[in-house]
């Protein structure tokens, strides 16, 4: 089979004004009678449930959590990117597609990611509209700021709950339409098979998790929302229930994974505190605008941070990066962390750890206070009471909850950080419609590989999400829908889906029946730890070899003992993640299998023996700018399909933020 | 900071499901770093159950970082614990010493039935916003988000009640059971922005309707939603909505009510 | 929607507890200014030719309707109130720290108000309705003031009058903070502003109204 991305011919401008001219449309009488069905309702479900249900289409939505407004898009904390050019400071639609493309290390379409550029504007007038309340100036115009791997400041923000104002803006939508009998959901429910009926998708099968029951569901449509998998880590800032079971279900029926080892380990995160932990807690990327990140100049400095006189601080982004400094993307701040660490820089008890201090932020801020309020030589407490008050109208929530997780004043004392593993780039190959290589199923947000390469810059999944649900979905899949205005809903006791569900409740019966002696929450550790020793920050070929072959024998004894308490037909969330972590373990095989074919360097896929002699990585853009597309062939089988990117806007070099 | 390791006898509500009687078991837990948040120590206790054969405790959690607002429980008589703006996922367990007693009952309301031990049905507050809670506007066609300045009060304002979880912990506070501070945030949130002024009338009429059906008790203005909500959500949300409500009488409310 | 729909949300019946509570607290001012004109201590002078004023205005005395209207309104729709918020929460919590997040008095509305509807019960059963009675069907009016001197010397009544007026302070405590955060009056703005008046009006009124058996019994007026 060939990938053909359809990326719409002529010049990268045209390209999306083009197609929406130019594709098919589905009359509103015709809409009322298709159904699609929306798995996930963050901000790519939601938003896709919410317009899809505007425009008169049958929509189910289904969610694993409680509410569609818990889905795990709310903790994004940091912004939302656009390209207005509010600031005058020189942005453009180009210069956002630039910016991505080049802080994706080259591994995107150029095509997807002018799209997605383009539409960036439109998210933030319709989530205005929506009464979204982005942070303002006292004029009462839009504020911005800057984020890594740009120069320019275009990301929006509310406070540090970007992420949360945007959910609850597409969350407002979609009950809007619930209310208007457009959209039905179901809460609670997590979707565990896709029934396909002649070569499409055509339903799924869902677990109603406070019954237990299997449901079926027809769809003419299935799209699948369902976010990233970093949880294969065990540790990552993702929520505690977020998982790869539907993109898997769907990749075990013929839809190609895109790129799986490219996840994004983001640079500061609260450092692990001990065997306890059950997830990371991600101190904003919009703290690096101010503060300075540093480790001691010498070895195994024992001494308390405020000890450490300013001479003996090794401020190593500034060092190393002196163009962007503290605001290099992600993927560099991370690996320039763990250098440091690994070399034996760090800090903190567990000596995987480096400072962001707001020291001097605080200091300068202060000094600008108290001219402000026209102060002749302030003491050196006031300034530091002054610039305080400032950091805290800034990132006062970001500061208390670091006080909260750790005890420790971030006022006073050096924040510790560390990286973690935050979003996965990787995720199911999608062309431009976002339909996977399954028709008539589709991925959208973080839940497909299409336009962050092997890097995502900061607050862009935000704005990927909600340009895949508002804007791009509500043209494709009436495009592709529009073939099927025939096709009659397909009764739910249709062979497929009684099939489907019988493939459903057996492996539910085999997990329940196995019986054994160690708990699911131990396996997924297990996995996790193999996962980040040998595919996670740094990767390199016998290490990723031995992991397959760790992950096999898991594999195989997760089967063959894991205990699952409870009942199948009740509320068993011992049995929801058992279902969770056993996709994981096949997912964690392939994501290294991905993770040895590729043997490069780029963006989040740090190979050793790809680098530069100063550690920078190290792409071989002769031999694999392609996109590694999997199909499933069978337990530890998988084809690798290649779809060439071309560039023909951007010329790829090596990155420097130098 | 210091860190510990406590031993401590929690009591826990266990409640098979929606239509069996509770009742509170008590377990031990033994070695408890104070650096744990309070559900790895929740973590810890299943674990041991698996171990031991029996069934872990069932309760909802998701981002555990204070923002979905899965979380619940009530702890020591308190919803989300004893700290202050704080969720239960952040509470953490420097919070107590060796040999405590912790008891932990889900959030209980008529209007929150209990689905299994510690978790609780909050899908009223959906059905709450859907009667109202949002601004009617379709996808594309928004005109330029500069196009309308909005004053940075009131736009911090309308940031401050939007920033609710929907947690329930008001409902659970509330010696009325009331969901009054969440129903008024989002009114609040949306009344002050220029965007929801057009519906204003109906939306308070209408969720202010359904969240009584959902039964919900009435507001009478006792202040423990806000003492407990963990995102500081204010009382003067209710004394807009209670504006808006007055306002939405005298107007005749919306031509569109019921 | 309909007037009648409109107060019987729990919102609109909050409206309707806060607007008869003002009128009542209006009432408590008017009740406790002519009520005061006894410490002029002149024999009832001052007091009687008001108490006449307010027995036998027509304009006051159709207000009195009202005045009863709006009492029996606040008292019947407080109750309701009490049960049915009590009734949303029927499975208990085992604990529960309210006194961390809350005002007892602002919890104990429903307890205070009974108290105080017993006690209005004896005060309006000693007074208001012997006079009314004699007007209407006997030989008019009853020196009142003389009434209250007498009844006053029995320690129990003051006893209770005291404990009435005392339930009032913190119903009102509570009261006044709360019929104006109903009104959507207590703002940020306005917030301290309110409750400062409200615990000084709590403390001044149910103060002057309880001085007025506790003056009759230790004779400091006559």
């Amino acid at each position: 089979m060939t990938l053909n991305s359809k990326i719409p011919s002529g010049s990268l401008e045209s390209k999306w004004k083009t197609y929406k001219s130019t594709c098919k449309l589905v009359n509103p009488a015709n809409k009322r009678q298709l159904e699609v069905i929306v798995i996930g309702t963050g901000l790519a479900g939601a938003s896709a449930a919410a317009s899809l249900g505007e425009l008169g289409y049958k929509v189910k939505t289904f969610c694993f959590q409680d509410s569609p407004r818990r889905a795990h898009s709310i903790a994004a904390q940091g912004g939302i990117n656009a390209a207005k050019n509010y600031q005058n400071d020189g942005d453009s639609t180009y210069r956002l597609f630039y910016d991505t493309v080049k802080g994706g290390d080259y591994r995107a379409r150029e095509g997807n990611v002018y799209r997605l550029a383009e539409v960036s504007a439109n998210i933030i007038d319709q989530c205005v509209a929506q009464g979204v309340p982005f942070a303002r100036e006292y004029g009462g115009l839009l504020s911005n700021r800057s984020f890594g791997g740009t120069q320019v400041q275009r990301t929006f923000y509310a406070a540090g709950q970007t992420g949360q104002q945007l959910l609850i803006g597409a969350y407002q939508a979609l009950e809007r339409q619930v209310a208007l009998g457009n959209v039905t959901q179901y809460s609670r429910h997590e979707m565990l098979e896709v029934v396909m009926v002649d070569g499409k998708a055509r339903g799924i099968i869902a677990r109603n998790l406070v019954t237990g029951e299997l449901e079926r569901h027809f769809g003419h449509a299935v799209l699948l929302c369902s976010g990233g998998y970093g949880n294969v880590f065990y540790l990552s800032t993702n929520a505690m229930g977020s998982n790869v079971t539907a993109a898997w279900k769907a990749h075990k029926k013929g839809a190609f994974f895109g790129n799986p080892c490219f996840t994004q380990i983001h640079p500061t995160c609260i450092p692990v505190s001990g065997d306890h932990q059950s997830k990371l807690t991600l101190m904003s990327e919009s703290l690096r605008n101010d503060g300075r990140i540093w480790v001691p100049k010498k070895q195994g400095d024992n001494r308390k941070p405020n000890d450490i006189p300013e001479e003996e601080r090794d401020y190593y982004l500034e060092r190393r990066y002196p163009a962007f400094g503290n605001l290099v993307p992600r993927d560099v701040a991370s690996r320039a962390a763990k250098e440091r660490c690994d070399a034996g820089y760090g800090v903190g008890a567990s000596k995987q750890a480096v400072y962001l201090d707001y020291a001097s932020a605080i200091e300068r801020y202060g000094k600008v206070e108290a001219n402000k309020l026209g102060l002749e030589n302030p003491s050196k407490e006031k300034i530091t009471e002054l610039g305080k008050g400032v950091v805290e109208a800034k990132y006062g929530n970001l500061f208390e909850m670091y006080e909260k997780i750790t005890g420790e004043n971030p006022y006073e004392v050096p924040m510790r950080i560390y990286p973690a593993v935050h979003y996965t780039m990787g995720g199911l190959w999608v062309d431009y419609e976002l339909q996977t290589t399954v028709p008539g199923l589709y991925a959208l947000g973080e839940a497909n590989f299409s336009d962050h390469g092997a890097n995502r810059l900061g607050a862009s999944a935000l704005m990927q999400g909600l340009a895949d649900g508002y804007f791009v979905i509500p043209y494709t899949l009436g495009n592709n829908l529009a073939d099927d205005i025939r096709t009659k809903a397909i009764p739910t006791d249709h062979p497929a889906f009684v099939a489907a569900e019988k493939e459903v409740s057996d492996r539910i019966n085999k997990l329940m029946s196995i019986k054994g002696t160690e708990s699911v929450e131990s396996f997924h550790k297990r996995l996790g730890k193999i996962m980040w020793d040998k595919c996670g920050m740094a990767r390199n070929e016998k290490g990723l070899k031995e992991a397959i072959e760790e992950i096999k024998a898991l594999r195989k004894e997760f089967w063959s003992n894991v205990r699952i308490p409870g009942e199948i037909n009740e509320f068993n969330p011992e049995l929801d993640k058992a279902n969770r972590v056993a996709d994981f373990i096949e997912l964690g095989e392939l994501m290294c299998m991905d993770a040895l074919n590729r043997n490069e360097s780029c963006g989040g896929h740090f190979r050793e023996e790809y680098q530069t002699e100063d550690g920078e990585a190290m792409r071989q853009d002769d031999k694999y700018m392609y996109v590694a597309a999997w199909e499933y062939k069978g337990e530890s089988q998988f084809e690798l399909h290649k779809e060439d990117l071309v560039y023909d806007v951007v010329h790829p070099t090596q990155r420097s933020y130098k | 900071m210091e860190h510990y390791n406590m031993n401590l006898t929690l009591k826990v509500w266990k409640q098979k499901n929606k239509n069996q009687q509770g009742h509170f078991e008590t377990f031990q837990v033994k070695n408890i770093s104070s650096e744990m948040s309070f559900l790895e120590m929740f973590d810890v206790l299943n674990e041991q159950l698996i171990a031991e054969g029996k069934e872990p405790i069932a309760f909802d959690h998701d981002c555990r970082e204070g923002i979905c607002g899965a979380c619940s429980m009530h702890i020591n008589g308190r919803a989300h614990g004893p700290w202050h703006h704080t969720t239960t996922c952040q509470l953490h367990m420097r919070e107590y010493k060796d040999g405590d007693t912790i008891v932990v009952e889900p959030f209980r309301a008529n209007a929150f039935p209990v689905i299994k031990d510690l978790v609780v049905d909050r899908s009223g507050f959906d059905r709450i916003i859907q009667a109202g809670g949002y601004i009617s506007v379709n996808t594309g066609n928004a005109v330029d988000a500069n196009a309308l300045p909005i004053e940075k009060h009131d736009a911090d304002e309308a940031f401050a009640a939007a920033a609710c979880i929907g947690c329930g912990a008001c409902v659970a506070a509330c010696p009325n059971a009331s969901a009054m501070l969440f129903t008024s945030a989002k009114v609040s949130h949306l009344a002050l922005l220029p965007q929801g002024d057009p519906e204003r009338s109906i939306r308070v009429e209408n969720m202010i309707r359904q969240h009584d059906k959902e039964g919900f008790g009435g507001c009478t203005n006792i202040g423990a939603c806000e003492a407990e909500c963990p995102k500081g959500i204010s009382l003067e949300n209710i004394a807009r909505l209670n504006r808006e409500y007055i306002a939405a009488t005298f107007r005749g409310g919306s031509k569109n009510s019921v | 929607m309909s007037w009648k729909s409109y107060f019987s949300t729990s919102v609109g019946k909050k409206l309707q507890m806060s607007l008869t509570g003002i009128f009542l607290i209006t009432f408590l001012v008017v009740h406790a200014y002519i009520n005061a004109q006894i410490f002029w201590n002149d024999g009832g002078v001052e007091f009687g030719h008001l108490a006449h004023f307010m027995g036998t205005n027509p304009v006051i005395r159709t207000i009195e309707i009202g005045l009863f209207a709006f009492l029996i309104l606040h008292v019947v729709q407080g109750l309701l109130l009490w049960s049915k918020n009590r009734g949303s929460r029927k499975s208990r919590y085992a604990v529960k720290k309210d006194s961390e997040t809350s005002k007892w008095y602002s919890r104990s509305m429903g307890l205070l108000g009974t108290l105080i509807l017993l006690f209005l019960i004896l005060h309006i059963s000693m007074f208001w309705a012997p006079n009314r009675g004699a007007q209407t069907f006997g030989d008019g009016e009853l020196d009142l003031y003389a009434m209250m001197r007498d009844e006053f010397q029995n320690v129990w009544i003051v006893i209770i009058y005291v404990l009435g007026c005392i339930s009032l302070a913190w119903h009102l405590v509570h009261g006044f903070y709360s019929a104006f955060q109903t009104l959507g009056l207590a703002t940020n703005r306005y917030k301290a502003m309110i409750k400062t008046v409200g615990v000084a009006f709590s403390i001044i009124v149910p103060l002057i109204f309880a001085l007025m058996p506790i003056a009759f019994y230790l004779k400091w007026i006559q």
